[in-house]
């Protein structure tokens, strides 16, 4: 890899790292589980990754590696998000003047 | 402008997206907003992806929809008491896809440099630890297969020991010619993914809120080490978000049990049988449905400390139940919820937000336990440990020093438990023995069932 890109990737990492310290110091613990799978179902964008690897022609095996690791990269992006979504929903403040 | 330019600006739109997610979740008002942005944000990179020149779609496409399918029937199946194990399998999914990009790359392309390579090598290393750790952690808290209890055996730490040095060994053969060490390579990838197993097992069922998020940040890194094999900023960015995300969450907990991330991963806690409380002086002192209803219906003020044993009777509902006649009663409800009560970070919240009792009646610890000697009764449900008044004098007590929600301080404490079992760490509990508990013996929910019946009736 040329040191250019290695260092730009590098560069990038290091900010990214301090922008989730950030970000995430800031999310109240009641919310924890829903962050966990919420980032969670963002880690699956190692799909971008199992698409290219999939989608290339002429190599069988790493076709089927590639098929398989867009399967589960799916099911973390997809169960993660949806996941999330029905815990947050059920997250309700109290309405005034009292639920019947 | 060319395709790939397009491709990378629109990877920028998704970075942005995932970040202001993350942001909108500091509150639960705009927290499902945050999460449908990130999820956005997701959609554009795959697109963009697809867009990529020169792939053929077929199996894309298989793998997604089988993929989606998986997804959303694991999504709107799983109970919500069922989370923790959920979040655990959906971590090991992303880090085995983790590991099968890193394959798949080096299939294709055996000659790659140097940097490449050790990249490959970290990328399977994480992903195959994150994989069967995580299919580990689920089994522990399904109970499935294997108990919740730590398994230990001699020499375990020396054994994992080799591993991981076999494992660095095989990685520096193999990276000094990636295309001739086709074997090396499978080894690296078998020995991750028994490193995963055996790290995960000395790890008792109560310590798993740690687990989970320490293998929530591996399956960032294992994203991020992703990015650096086959060069793309998104992967990088989004990985590195959710790795310090977890890694933080790791040291939210470990802080909320006084111990550090070694102690909890090295230590196989709670596998210990404890020896009979010394000093433990007065005697347990039961109570019935009667009595205690007569005591809450006086009672101003009821602070509710629900633990794992709550999720295990699933009794969020008529703990609601009881909370709203209560309120109707003129009593001030609140819930007292300790960082690391149940088996992942925000477990309560979760099971008590499922049962519809309102965020804001969710009291962290540390701003209940200034008020706690004005709470007229607590309620224990299902807690223990969290609860232990040893934590704050005993010394000799093994979890000494951990922070506990005071219940003890409240005029009366209402114990709900099924027999006098010690909690997980095996540790006997002196609240039990106060002059101000009261035990209500039985099944939790069955108990709060008889309490709101109580109520009902008169």
């Amino acid at each position: 890899m040329d040191p250019n890109t290695l260092i730009f990737l590098l560069f990038v990492f290091v900010l990214s790292v301090f922008l989730g310290v950030e970000l995430i110091s800031k999310v109240p613990s009641i919310l924890h589980t829903p962050l966990m799978s919420g980032s969670n179902a963002i880690s699956g964008i190692t799909i971008v990754g199992a698409i290219v690897s999939a989608g290339t022609p002429e190599n069988d095996f790493s076709t089927l590696l590639g098929t398989i690791a867009v399967a589960f990269a799916m099911i973390n992006v997809i169960g993660g998000y949806l996941v999330t979504d029905r815990m947050l929903a059920m997250f309700k403040k109290k309405e005034p003047g009292g639920r019947k | 402008m060319n395709f790939a330019v397009i491709i990378n600006i629109t990877y920028i739109i998704a970075a942005i997206l995932f970040a202001l997610g993350l942001k909108m979740m500091s509150s639960p008002v705009s927290a499902r907003k945050g999460n449908m942005l990130s999820a956005v944000g997701m959609l554009i990179a795959i697109s963009a992806t697809l867009a990529t020149k020169g792939l053929t779609y077929q199996w894309i496409l298989t793998g997604v929809i089988v993929g989606s399918v998986a997804g959303i029937l694991a999504a709107y199946l799983v109970a919500m008491t069922s989370m923790p194990g959920m979040v655990g399998l959906l971590n090991g999914s992303g880090g085995l896809a983790s590991l099968l990009v890193g394959w798949a790359v080096y299939h294709f392309h055996p000659h790659s440099d140097t940097f490449t390579t050790i990249t490959i090598f970290l990328s399977i290393l994480i992903g195959g630890v994150t994989f069967t750790g995580s299919v580990v952690a689920w089994a522990k808290l399904e109970e499935v297969i294997i108990s919740g209890k730590p398994v230990l055996f001699k020499g375990q730490q020396i054994v994992n020991f080799v591993i991981l040095l076999a494992i660095f060994s095989c990685g520096i053969i193999y990276a000094m010619d990636p295309a001739a060490n086709y074997p090396v390579f499978i080894a690296t990838v078998v020995l991750s993914l028994i490193l995963g197993v055996l790290s995960v097992i000395p790890i008792g069922g109560a310590d798993m809120p740690v687990v989970i998020c320490l293998l929530n940040s591996y399956s960032g890194m294992a994203a991020c080490t992703t990015g650096f094999v086959i060069q793309n900023n998104i992967l990088i960015v989004a990985g590195s978000l959710v790795g310090a995300s977890g890694i933080i969450l790791t040291q939210i907990m470990c802080k909320a049990m006084n111990r550090s991330l070694a102690n909890v991963l090295f230590s196989g806690f709670g596998s210990v049988i404890q020896k009979e409380g010394k000093g433990i002086q007065g005697e347990i002192k039961p109570i019935t449905a009667e009595d205690a209803y007569l005591i809450l219906e006086a009672a101003n003020s009821v602070v509710f400390v629900p633990g794992y044993g709550m999720a295990v009777a699933q009794a969020q509902h008529v703990v609601r139940e009881l909370g709203e006649l209560l309120e109707k009663n003129g009593t001030e409800v609140k819930y007292a919820i300790h960082p690391v009560a149940g088996r992942m970070p925000g477990h309560m919240n979760v099971l008590l937000a499922e049962a519809n009792v309102p965020y804001d009646q969710l009291v962290e610890m540390d701003n209940i336990n200034p008020t706690m000697d004005t709470v007229d009764v607590a309620v224990i449900i299902g807690a223990n440990d969290v609860v232990n008044p040893a934590a704050r004098h005993d010394k000799s007590s093994p979890i000494y020093g951990m922070p506990i929600i005071d219940a003890d301080k409240a005029k009366t404490v209402f114990v709900l438990k099924r027999s006098m079992n010690p909690g997980f760490a095996g540790i006997q509990n002196e609240l039990f023995y106060y002059e101000n508990t009261r035990m209500l013996f039985g099944d939790a929910k069955q108990s709060i069932q008889g309490l709101v019946a109580e109520f009902k009736s008169s």
